[in-house]
């Protein structure tokens, strides 16, 4: 039987959605039985909501002090510790995780998995490759230890279920090294959701022209509750933080609905909102190939268009 | 001597539009344009840069792979690398592996410093530094945007998904670098001439005594699943009236 470990991505006491598509990605393997585990300074907050999402068998907290940034040479250790009597240990595809998960796979002297879209089986895996132009389907042995990362963008998250798993502490005895401090993070400030788990993102390209002019994009967001994002060439030319490009080299995000205002469509981008289910383009190049990939293609002035949709889609309401 | 220890790798050039083979046996490679991986490259930039600097005395590259690998290593000294170093293997290594065979170089080497491409850009794994710091029992610092260094420690600045996270390792560490950390040198004709003087050693695989069969076994490769052609709309009116339809707006 496939015993599954997920490790937990949390930050200032709430639980990534990044680890309830763990979850969902953990359960396609029949049978398997699925524990999160929490290293945190104090993990009680976040282990209560992972406890609660269905199927979870078990939560484990690992509440030390030296957990409090989540330094990947100080958890990787103690998850090794904890992984040895597990057949996978999946950590999200996040910046989190694949920061940390390979340091495990080391200490396991397990081979990794990066990226995982689909689980065949407890032994077979689908990733991508190649900017996701090439999309392998990779095996290991039946028996070989495996540690993956999941890719957001291809599960959902898995809701909270009827029980709640029994949540258990831990100390796994592992040396923790000082060589690694955390100095700071300069968050980038947002009231707007999440560019990687909002259900619905507007991102804004070079036609935008300025960083000013980007606020006709904030305005459509926060009259849609959308995350906002931008193209390379947008983020390169200054108008918008590099914590908010979306591409193969920025983020990649799978919202229900994505609205890409002014970008032309190179593949770098493309290959970052492949996921998308719903696509709009707004463009007034009529050849550029972001209509290619759009589900609702609008040939137009950018400027006339975003403040129009803003209207309408205010009256529908 | 204090060395820097760059690794690269040979990748299809990332302008090429990458083609899958009809019989999903892999990526079409015959006669396909090969480059040095891009984060490789801003990875030996920047350790270029901290050498110029005076902060490091021999900037050391190396690569895995067979001969053709050479090519990028030459390119590699003509940036301004002293020397290279070639472990001379036609099979394809996984990250773990290729992490063991650079912990036995760092081993060789005794570098202060590791600097590395976040991810190739053909596996797209992102693993091989984390291991190799793993392996050495040293910190990292993985997705630079920013390296400082002093004597005995540097203060690097990570791009991770809340933002910008700033870490301070001791020394030694392994450092793997993102996009927007520098932009690299071109390579000027002198400068190809000199490389070519320059020295470059081979290590057979098997000399390092490292096990390299793989665990991973690859079953198929395919195209993605394209993406339908909508509907062009020919006003905002019908967009939003498109939208309601599927319950987006």
């Amino acid at each position: 039987m496939s015993e599954i470990l997920i490790i937990a991505e949390h930050a200032g006491g709430k639980l990534n959605p990044a680890t309830a598509k763990c979850v969902t990605a953990a359960s396609s393997i029949a049978g398997a039985k699925m524990t999160i585990a929490v290293f945190a300074a104090d993990g009680a907050a976040v282990a209560a909501q992972a406890a609660k999402l269905a199927g979870v068998a078990k939560v484990i907290t690992v509440d030390n002090a030296a957990n409090q940034h989540a330094l990947a040479a100080v958890i990787a250790p103690q998850v090794a510790a904890l992984a040895k009597s597990y057949t996978h240990v999946f950590g999200p595809s996040t910046t989190f995780g694949k920061d940390l998960m390979p340091r495990v796979a080391a200490l396991l002297d397990a081979p990794q998995l990066s990226d995982v879209m689909v689980i065949e089986s407890a032994t077979r895996f689908v990733r991508p490759t190649y900017a996701s132009n090439a999309i392998t389907t990779v095996e290991v042995d039946a028996g070989t230890q495996v540690v993956a990362t999941i890719r957001s963008a291809s599960f959902t998250a898995t809701p909270e279920g009827s029980s709640t798993a029994p949540i258990e502490s831990a100390t796994p005895s592992a040396a923790l090294p000082s060589h690694t401090r955390f100095v700071g993070l300069a968050a980038a400030k947002s009231d707007r959701p999440d560019l990687q788990t909002a259900a619905r993102v507007i991102s804004g390209g070079r036609a935008l022209g300025s960083a000013d002019a980007f606020k006709i994009i904030y305005s459509l967001a926060e009259q849609l509750g959308a995350g906002v994002g931008a193209s390379r060439a947008a983020v390169d030319a200054g108008y918008a933080p590099n914590d908010m490009q979306v591409g193969q080299t920025g983020k990649t995000v799978a919202p229900d609905l994505y609205i890409a205002c002014g970008i032309s469509g190179a593949i770098q981008h493309l290959t970052g909102i492949k996921d998308a289910r719903t696509i709009v383009a707004i463009n007034k190049d009529p050849e550029a190939p972001i209509f290619e990939v759009a589900d609702f293609g609008l040939v137009g002035d950018l400027f006339t268009i975003v403040p129009e949709l803003e209207k309408q889609i205010a009256a529908t309401k | 001597m204090k060395r820097i220890l760059v690794g690269i790798k040979r990748v299809v050039d990332y302008n090429v539009r990458i083609r899958v083979k009809p019989d999903g046996s892999g990526v079409m490679l015959d006669g396909v344009k090969m480059s040095i991986n891009p984060f490789d490259e801003i990875a030996l930039e920047e350790a270029l840069r901290i050498k110029e600097r005076g902060q490091a005395e021999e900037i050391v590259v190396v690569t895995m792979g067979p001969t053709d690998c050479q090519q990028q290593l030459r390119t590699a000294l003509a940036m301004g690398a002293d020397r290279a170093l070639h472990i001379v293997t036609t099979e394809a290594l996984e990250p773990l592996t290729g992490a063991k065979l650079l912990h036995k170089i760092v081993e060789r080497e005794q570098p202060f410093l590791v600097i590395l491409g976040k991810q190739s850009i053909d596996g797209d794994n992102s693993q091989t530094g984390q291991m190799l710091a793993q392996l050495w029992d040293r910190p990292q610092a993985t997705f630079a945007s920013k390296v400082e260094l002093t004597d005995s420690s540097a203060k690097v600045t990570r791009e991770v998904d809340a933002g910008l996270e700033t870490l301070e390792v001791d020394l030694p560490a392994v450092i793997t670098v993102d996009l927007r950390l520098n932009e690299p040198r071109y390579v000027k004709l002198p400068d190809i001439m000199k490389a070519k003087k320059k020295p470059l050693e081979s290590l057979p695989v098997a000399d390092l005594g490292v096990e390299t069969k793989t665990r991973i076994k690859v079953l198929k490769t395919e195209p993605p699943a394209a993406r339908q052609k909508g509907k062009m709309v020919k006003d905002v009116t019908e967009l939003v009236e498109a939208l309601r339809q599927k319950g987006l707006v």
